[in-house]
């Protein structure tokens, strides 16, 4: 199950939005592959009537009043660093025709 | 390589406090250093005139007969994953380049409070992504002992700053090893405290259920003031806990019947001889000054490394998914949509290593794998946490090797990823079960490269942790 083809590895790029060009698809199939081998050995081991871990602080529900506090935020603070900026909003490309 | 040491950060505090010593001179001799010792490529950039207008504003304080805190004037290093303000915060990523922080850690803040003045961003390898440092995406960090060798990573610029003592400590963060690992290379004291007792607002996401925060310093009453001032709840952050209420100064300690043990896996073949050497070395010092030394199986431990890399680079996918080139760093120019801006201002703007993990996690957490990795890992996970809870009933804290090697050479793993992750088998367990555990230098091998003890200790015992570090250093001397 470990062994990765050439369409495994496009398909995850896609997945993950990552455009890889032609001679990062061989080295990531091989690199992916092995390391893919290497986790494996946990299949091997007997894990039956134990429970998944989540997280490990033993914290439950942790929430906060629902009210708006002033952290300090300039919005021009936020918007210095986006890419494109028109009228104080962030514009992206295009979505649909 | 010549070290030139900063007094305890307190005692510094005090004399900055009664205006025996100022606290742009401390600013100004920390980025002195750091111009000197620029051969060793532990920082990317410098805060100076943040840092000079907040010595002299502390110093004007004091003049005025204002208290400025636990940490006055002490100018410290921070992780370029760290938000602070003046400068940018890259996490040594291309994608990051120029991006300038809207607000700061919290811990940054709490420093702040005190006193304290980041002067410098350290050098990493990129997203916290590496063992060695040589992942950043700018350049190369050198071991300050063999500047052919790597500091270790991912928080080598931290390590190697303190080692360099560019400023009385450093900031790090610890996914898998990231903290302990370098700390061991740079012969310099590295706390990765329990997780959740520092808050992580502020700093740039790897793997949330793994990512501590912790002091890099060249002693271990510095680290327990630190970590006095940095942890506890914070309500950006909510898997914070509550703060040990007798806090965490390092005093002395009775070794006289603590119990300590051994990790029978930790001390394989595959480790160096040397480092095993300088291990039972210390180990027969502490016996001798009244600890128990037993020996402890965790059988499951040799896993840890195959759940950490399902796990982590699960959580490295979905927190780097917020890097899609539209409201913050890199953005391909010219896309014609939005889908072929993400693909190109991704697969541009990550270098190797985050593309590598972005994709493991996608495919662990991708339908019909779900189960068979991710949901697996978790469940070893929960194996080993009930082992650590077994082994912590019958020894206070658990010992062994940092890395099964010094500090290697650089270049030596780059073209294998496989035998790179290998450098955090023997770190990662802590992050999994979520227990404190530190690096403390105890020797050198035959190459004079410093060698580290890595301690754990149960949850929330950071301090009896620090305690002990204490005494391994004390008997070192």
């Amino acid at each position: 199950m470990s062994k990765l083809s050439k369409e495994d590895v496009l398909k995850l790029a896609k997945l993950a939005r990552l455009e890889l060009d032609q001679s990062e698809i061989e080295v990531y199939r091989s690199e992916l592959s092995q390391i893919l081998e290497y986790v494996e050995q946990l299949q091997t081991v007997n894990t039956d009537d134990l429970l998944p871990t989540n997280q490990v602080t033993g914290l439950v529900n942790v929430s906060r009043k629902d009210k708006i506090k002033n952290y300090g935020y300039q919005p021009h603070d936020l918007l210095n660093n986006v890419p494109r900026v028109k009228d104080d909003q962030i514009q992206v490309n295009r979505m649909v025709e | 390589m010549k070290i030139q040491q900063w007094e305890p950060i307190d005692r510094l505090a005090s004399k900055v406090n009664s205006g025996q010593l100022k606290a742009i001179d401390l600013v100004n001799k920390s980025l002195a250093l750091i111009q000197q010792h620029k051969e060793y490529d532990a920082i990317i950039s410098t805060l100076e005139q943040n840092a000079i207008s907040r010595a002299l504003f502390i110093d004007q304080q004091i003049k005025e007969g204002n208290n400025q805190g636990l940490l006055a004037g002490v100018p410290f290093i921070a992780k370029d994953n760290f938000l602070v303000f003046g400068a940018d915060t890259t996490a040594a990523s291309n994608i990051l380049r120029g991006f300038r922080p809207p607000y700061q850690a919290t811990i940054i803040n709490k420093l702040e409070q005190q006193g304290a003045i980041c002067v410098a961003k350290a050098n990493m390898d990129a997203f916290a992504h590496g063992a060695s440092t040589e992942n950043s995406d700018f350049f190369i960090t050198k071991n300050p002992y063999d500047k052919t060798r790597v500091p270790g990573g991912s928080s080598g610029g931290s390590a190697a700053a303190v080692a360099l003592s560019l400023a009385p400590f450093a900031l790090g963060t610890d996914t898998g090893g990231s903290i302990r690992q370098p700390a061991s290379f740079c012969g310099v004291y590295g706390l990765k405290p329990t997780y959740g007792l520092v808050s992580r607002s502020g700093v740039i996401a790897m793997g949330s259920s793994l990512d501590c925060i912790g002091p890099i310093t060249s002693r271990v009453s510095d680290a327990g003031i630190i970590l006095g001032i940095i942890s506890g709840p914070d309500e950006l952050d909510s898997t914070t806990i509550q703060k040990d209420p007798q806090g965490y100064k390092v005093k002395d300690f009775k070794l006289r019947g603590v119990k300590i043990g051994i990790v029978q896996q930790y001390m394989s073949d595959g480790v160096d001889p040397q480092i095993k050497k300088a291990i039972n070395q210390t180990l027969s010092q502490l016996k001798k000054h009244g600890a128990i030394i037993s020996t402890i199986d965790l059988p499951s431990v040799d896993l840890a490394l195959a759940c950490y890399y399902i796990i982590c680079p699960a959580e490295v996918s979905s927190n780097l998914s917020r890097y899609d080139g539209q409201r913050f760093g890199y953005s391909y120019p010219n896309a014609e949509d939005l889908y072929t801006s993400y693909l190109k201002s991704r697969g541009k703007g990550f270098s190797k290593e985050a593309k590598r993990r972005i994709m493991i996690g996608t495919h662990v957490l991708s339908s019909g794998y779900y189960d068979a990795y991710y949901k697996k890992a978790q469940t070893v996970r929960t194996k080993l946490i009930n082992e650590f809870n077994q082994a912590f009933l019958e020894s206070d804290f658990l010992v062994g090797p940092v890395a099964p090697t010094t500090a290697f050479k650089i270049g030596q793993h780059v073209n294998n990823p496989l035998e790179m992750y290998l450098s955090d088998i023997m770190t990662v367990a802590a992050n999994l079960v979520g227990i404190p555990a530190a690096s403390i230098p105890i020797g050198f091998d035959d190459k004079n490269l410093p060698i580290g003890l890595q301690l754990m200790a149960p949850q929330t015992k950071d301090h009896s942790l620090l305690l002990l570090s204490k005494s391994i250093e004390e008997l070192i001397k």
